[in-house]
């Protein structure tokens, strides 16, 4: 352990953090990646797809709801945690129906260059093939649910950055599913706009404005260029109102 | 945000789970409109009006019966605890299909997690009321009540009868509690003094974890807060527990003496009691209770004359969701949402409900706390093991000749207690629900205690004649079923154990299973975000050390295919509207 009084071990490395951060927030600003799905670096932690669980000691905790406590010393980066995180990834292909190979959002997809970072060659679970509602009322925005991690990013964006408060998660277990926050539980009778976070922050094909599917051409999608390992270190909003 | 602050149900703030349940009453469901009225009234958002009707299992947003029949599959009060299946017969009488409501309108039927009645037979609720005792017989019998539609209130009452059996008394259930006598002592040794009792009597939390109870109130006592809140945690969901079902009848005033004495520590003025949907016939019995005690002048302002003290309690009751015992699920549901675990820290006796420091603990830790304070912590302290001081209820059934309610000091021998509700011929037994332990005859000399086999209150017994395969796919289900859904692991993970644990036991496991069986056991364990998760593949664990051959035995040798071919065609078969034998493959 180190005398200074703000500095973790991350897989032995010594890296400081300020009052409040949490050790997703100490890592990433120093420059260490612990995968995530459901973080986004301003917006208030989730801690729902469980990528980012870390061994402090001998508990296991998720980095992105776990606040930095001077002297943790903390396993990230091995090879049984980096297991359990394809097993989770694989999870979360087998809960919906993830259709790469003719999906827009394929190349652009965290949860595909996910498993590719993990290595990740094949389904292994079973999968589910639950049915689960499209909505394409929206003049902009489609909502395929099957394609859907229930990472709750657009319910953070709508309701903390957005004001819009338009989406939430509803059910339990594997029923559990996103809903509009409107009488017709339609995307067209919200105030949901092209421009918003929430439009924009889905890590899937789940939430995709249309008509702009294909412009970027496969082999030149953001996957193809950086790992997700460098979009997780970068990426991060503002908050406009930080309270 | 408007939650219920008020002290009588019939006020117009109402909590929003009991005005969902009075609509569901009313309407047999809860329709879009009945939602969008509701989010006006409350002031919150129609989604999460939407988001609790879909979270709890006593909503529905489709038409239920007139008489809508919950049968309990418990292992000890379920439908299939018996030789018959309970639920297809009285499907079969009526005429319905489990799920559907029939197309009249006057009757449905489905299954719902274990209701508390372990030790009266298998049982059911009918519009919310426990039927106990069930036998092909009855059934009949309710089955042609229900077909003349006559009315709950003209059918027997002994049908509805919850007849308790206590079959060992020790230091709590041998107490005679007279009303007020806890708290006088506790105003007249003030609150000091009174916490310091409670820290040198050892008491740790009844309802499973174990935390130390003084210190509990100790840290929110030291919490900075605008408010302070105690609450009872009487959802007593895990499969098997039912001692809180008699303590919250039988000694109501201990228990709410004890919840007095801690907002005298704390310093808190309101108090909840989170009862669980199940129990809602006890809500008359509590309600008579606590008004009782303000006209005694035990709640409310100035009690026993104290210019300064001043306590009611709210009680809440839930609509079927066993994930809301966790506390910060509780909690979550007490300011009307979803019942889904919280991000801790901060931990609610620092953040607790909105916000403020609250504490939670069991009924059992309440009524002890109460009995702690007359007695003096010495006559806790001097009783049970090192580190879990004083006695611990049990409610034990399952496969023995005296289910029910059995009070011992902590270190009880496992066999001591099988002797004593007449168990024989013992294959198993699971303590502590199916989030516990299951132990084989080889471990029947462990002890009841923190330091070695702990539970809240649920002992299961199982007889050699039990296939414990059918109670591993018993639990998996249920923990799918219950899980919030919240985080990866658990809410696709309970799934896949359940499909797995279902594979096997239809004959289409291989080897290859029981490797997944344990990996997948592991990754809910250490990866979940709460406590239903880290204890929901114990028993899958447990079974595969200590009865391997429950797993290997129904193994084929060779290569099966992981779904059934011909149900896979069966949407194919809809389609076409087909059911011909040519559209049926042979699965031989
Ligand atoms: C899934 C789950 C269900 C729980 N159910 C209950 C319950 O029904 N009753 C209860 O008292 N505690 C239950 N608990 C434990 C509570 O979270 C909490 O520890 C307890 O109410 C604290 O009170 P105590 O210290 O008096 O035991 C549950 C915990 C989990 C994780
Ligand atoms: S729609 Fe996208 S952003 Fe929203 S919960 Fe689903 S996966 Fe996450
Ligand atoms: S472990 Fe299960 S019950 Fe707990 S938060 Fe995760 S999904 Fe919900």
């Amino acid at each position: 352990m180190s005398d200074n009084p703000s500095t973790i071990r991350i897989d032995g490395q010594e890296i400081p953090f300020t009052a409040g951060q949490t050790i997703m927030d100490a890592a990433l600003a120093a420059g260490i990646y612990i995968p995530h799905l459901c973080h986004y670096s301003g917006l208030p932690p989730s801690g729902n797809c469980r990528l980012c669980v870390v061994e402090n000691g001998n508990r296991s905790v998720a980095a992105c709801i776990t606040p930095a406590v001077t002297g943790q010393e903390i396993r990230n980066n091995t090879p049984e945690l980096n297991e359990a995180r394809k097993a989770i990834t694989q999870m979360l292909f087998v809960e919906g129906n993830h259709i790469c190979p003719s999906c827009e959002k394929t190349g652009n997809c965290k949860l595909q260059a996910m498993a590719y970072h993990l290595g990740m060659l094949d389904d292994h679970f079973p999968q589910f093939y639950q049915r689960r509602e499209l909505d394409a009322s929206h003049p902009e925005i489609l909502l395929d649910r099957s394609r859907c991690i229930l990472c709750d990013l657009c319910v953070r964006a709508s309701r903390d950055m957005d004001q819009k408060n338009v989406f939430a998660i509803a059910g339990r277990g594997t029923d559990a599913h996103l809903i509009v926050n409107t009488p017709s539980g339609k995307l067209a009778d919200s105030t949901m706009a092209v421009t918003d976070l929430a439009a924009n922050i889905c890590p899937v094909g789940a939430i995709l404005i249309k008509e702009i599917g294909y412009e970027v051409p496969i082999g030149q999608r953001i996957y193809d260029q950086q790992t997700i390992r460098e979009t997780g270190l970068q990426e991060h909003v503002d908050r406009k109102n930080d309270d | 945000m408007d939650i219920s602050h008020s002290h009588n149900s019939g006020s117009p703030h109402q909590h929003i789970l009991h005005r969902l349940h009075a609509l569901q009453q009313q309407f047999r469901h809860i329709s879009p409109h009945a939602m969008q009225r509701t989010a006006a009234e409350f002031n919150i958002s129609l989604s999460q009006v939407a988001a609790v009707v879909a979270f709890y299992s006593f909503f529905s947003t489709q038409p239920r019966g007139r008489f809508d029949i919950l049968f309990s599959n418990c292992t000890s009060c379920g439908y299939l605890s018996g030789d018959q299946d309970l639920m297809q017969m009285l499907c079969q009488l009526l005429q319905v299909t489990p799920g559907k409501t029939r197309a009249d309108g006057l009757i449905s039927i489905s299954e719902t997690s274990c209701i508390g009645m372990c030790d009266q037979g298998a049982s059911l609720l009918i519009n919310g009321l426990p039927v106990t005792a069930l036998n092909a017989e009855k059934l009949t019998q309710i089955a042609q009540r229900i077909t003349t539609e006559s009315p709950l209130t003209d059918w027997p009452t002994e049908w509805f009868a919850v007849h308790d059996r206590i079959y060992r008394r020790d230091l709590l259930l041998m107490e005679q509690h007279a009303p007020g006598s806890a708290l006088q002592t506790a105003l007249a040794q003030g609150a000091d003094q009174t916490l310091a009792v409670i820290q040198q009597s050892g008491l740790r939390g009844r309802g499973g974890a174990g935390f130390d109870t003084g210190k509990k109130w100790q840290l929110c006592r030291a919490a900075p807060g605008d408010a302070h809140y105690v609450v009872c945690n009487a959802d007593e969901g895990e499969p098997g527990t039912f001692k809180d079902r008699l303590l919250l009848r039988d000694h109501t005033d201990a228990m709410v003496e004890g919840m007095t004495t801690c907002a005298l520590v704390i310093g808190a003025k309101q108090g909840f009691v989170y009862l669980r949907g199940e129990y809602r016939y006890l809500l008359p019995h509590l309600h008579a209770v606590l008004d009782q005690r303000r006209n005694q002048g035990l709640l409310g302002q100035h009690i026993l004359g104290y210019e300064n003290f001043e306590f009611d309690i709210d009680i809440v009751v839930g609509a079927g969701a066993y994930i809301c015992g966790e506390e910060s699920a509780l909690i979550e549901s007490l300011e009307g949402k979803p019942g889904i675990p919280r991000i801790r820290p901060p931990f609610p006796v620092t953040h607790g409900y909105l916000g403020q420091p609250t504490i939670v603990n069991n009924v059992e830790t309440f009524i002890a706390a109460a009995h702690i304070i007359t007695h003096g912590s010495v006559w806790f302290y001097s009783i049970g093991t090192e580190q879990s001081r004083g006695t611990k209820i049990l409610s034990i059934s399952g496969d023995c000749e005296k289910p029910g309610i059995y009070e011992y000091p902590f270190g009880v021998c496992i066999r001591q207690v099988l002797d004593d509700c007449g168990a024989q011929n013992v294959q198993a037994v699971q303590i502590g629900g199916p989030a516990g332990k299951l132990l084989g005859a080889a471990e029947f000399n462990r002890a009841i205690s923190f330091e070695d086999i702990s539970t809240g209150g649920s002992f299961l017994v199982f007889d050699q004649q039990r296939n414990l395969l059918a109670i591993h796919r018993n639990f998996a289900h249920f923990f799918a079923h219950e899980s919030c859904g919240f985080c990866t692991p658990c809410r696709v993970g309970t799934r896949l154990l359940k499909n797995n644990l279902d594979k096997i036991a239809e004959g289409r496991g291989t080897a290859h299973d029981i490797e997944e069986l344990k990996q997948l056991s592991h990754l809910i364990q250490h990866q979940s975000h709460c406590g239903l998760g880290h204890t929901a593949a114990h028993h899958v664990l447990d079974g595969l050390q200590h009865f391997p051959h429950t797993f290997s035995a129904p193994l084929q040798p060779h290569f099966t295919a992981q779904f059934d071919l011909d149900q896979a065609l069966e949407s194919a078969r809809q389609a076409t509207h087909r059911n011909d034998a040519a559209a049926h493959l042979d699965n031989e």
